[in-house]
């Protein structure tokens, strides 16, 4: 599907959503330029999780993990140049017993598990963003009818 | 003597420092005669390349202050925040060693390992003060009464200032991580040629997300022919933002804490312009701003010892706690 927001608040509540729906064990990747607001969606969807500290970028550590009334993982592959078999054993503990957001995954696509959802930004103008959310019947349904 | 050793991010990294802050040693992987030495085409990020690296380090270290594992009182090692893989490589190797030795083990945290690098040396910094902690992780103003603590008054709600600054050096084209090289580039250009207002946020927090989606629209506004000629005029603005935005909150918390004295530390604690724009604090020297451990090893100073063995069943942690 696809939707455009006109504000961060606008990407934080459908982010919000779509995690209404995950449980752990559940992979979304998140994918956009720089300033798409990749760490806003998914900072929605850790509020919606009932994480309630600092959501941050975690660009340069690669990965924050985050309690909530389950576990978040955060990770962020923007700094791989490559992925193979030891990255991935550096990041595996991270999808175990967490909902596991991805953002910048294409280096690593063939690596991650299966994404339950996959969603990409686009910026449109100042606050305005594009997002095409690919995702499993019931997370495209719950979308749907939240924002009915 | 306590060896620190350092491996929550890029870095693999050990020092030497005694119970006064003198560094013997510090050895830290990225150094150029280490690449050339144990170089090889190996991921960056990679809890690998930490593994294949820890054990020539602390060997370099102790080489380089003549001194041997018996020399050692305690082992001091970070223990978190950071990627999970890359610290446990540490930590599992302070254990090792310290465990080898029936030595104490002090596991340290990344963010006043930092704090720590102003504790070392002959000009040493004595509480009360405000620190300003920005580096690629992290951007945090600090209050510190002691030696050992801090009360976190102000942080990021989104990047950090070092990654604002390495981002903001990739859509110059200048490669990531390029902060270092943003900073050269700003010093040819006009601070005033583009307005890129940063986002104030309640508080002494600060946001640094939007500022970097200014420069996006800035360079996209430009096109390709004529962004060459305004890069420098592109960075310097931009840096003169991120430092406004630091400098501003920074002494905006100190004058709120009732303190007089500023620090800075972190990896931006290196920029040119910072150190300029904030004449009157003290700056990390600039070899202890990047990560290192001789900062790990200063750090376990104020921290209490965790007696062999109960050390072995210590974890390693992902997220800032504070």
């Amino acid at each position: 599907m696809r939707v455009s927001t006109s504000s961060p608040e606008e990407t934080e509540r459908l982010a919000a959503l779509l995690a209404a729906g995950l449980a752990p064990g559940d992979v979304v990747t998140v994918s956009g330029e720089l300033g798409a607001g990749k760490t806003t969606f998914v900072r929605g969807a850790c509020r919606a999780l009932g994480v309630r500290g600092r959501v941050t970028s975690p660009t340069f550590t690669v990965g924050h993990r985050y309690r909530g009334r389950v576990d978040v993982s955060h990770l962020d592959l923007f700094r791989y140049t490559g992925f193979a078999a030891p990255d991935w054993a550096d990041l595996e503990p991270y999808f175990e017993g967490a909902v596991c957001f991805v953002e910048w995954p294409e280096v690593g696509a063939s690596w991650l598990p299966l994404a339950r959802a996959d969603v990409s930004l686009t910026h449109r103008a100042e606050h305005v963003r594009e997002l095409e959310i690919t995702a499993e019947p019931d997370l495209i349904e719950r979308l749907g009818s939240g924002r009915a | 003597m306590i060896l620190g050793i350092e491996t929550s991010c890029d870095e693999t990294a050990a020092a030497l420092v005694d119970t006064g802050g003198r560094v013997h040693a510090s050895v830290v992987s990225s150094q150029a005669d280490l690449h050339s030495r144990f170089g090889g085409v190996v991921p960056e990020i990679a809890s690998r390349r930490h593994l294949e690296l820890v054990g020539p380090v602390v060997r370099a270290t102790l080489d380089e202050a003549r001194l041997s594992l018996d020399d050692l009182s305690s082992i001091a090692v970070t223990q978190g925040p950071g990627l999970v893989g890359a610290l446990l490589v540490g930590l599992s190797a302070a254990k090792g060693l310290a465990w080898s030795r029936r030595l104490p083990l002090t596991p340290v945290d990344h963010l006043h390992g930092h704090v720590a690098s102003l504790y070392l040396g002959p000009d040493q910094v004595e509480p009360p003060f405000c620190c300003l902690l920005a580096s690629g992780g992290h951007t945090l103003l600090l209050d510190i009464r002691r030696r050992g603590s801090f009360d976190v008054v102000g942080s990021t709600i989104d990047d950090a200032a070092g990654e604002a600054f390495d981002k903001g050096a990739r859509l110059l084209g200048l490669g990531y991580p390029g902060g270092a090289e943003l900073d050269r580039l700003a010093r040819a250009g006009d601070p005033d040629a583009f307005a890129f207002p940063v986002a104030r946020v309640s508080g002494l927090d600060f946001s640094f997300s939007g500022v970097k989606t200014a420069l996006l629209y800035a360079v996209r506004g430009l096109g390709a022919g004529e962004l060459h000629g305004r890069r420098a005029d592109l960075a310097a603005s931009y840096q003169h933002a991120l430092v406004r935005a630091l400098v501003e909150r920074t002494r905006a918390a100190a004058a709120g804490l009732g303190l007089t004295r500023i620090a800075v530390v972190g990896g931006v604690a290196a920029n040119s312009g910072l150190r300029a724009a904030l004449a009157e604090a003290v700056f990390a020297p600039p070899d202890l701003c990047t990560d290192n451990a001789a900062m790990i090893a200063s750090a376990a100073r104020y921290v209490l010892p965790v007696p062999y063995p109960e050390y072995l069943g210590l974890d390693a942690y992902a997220a800032a706690t504070g």
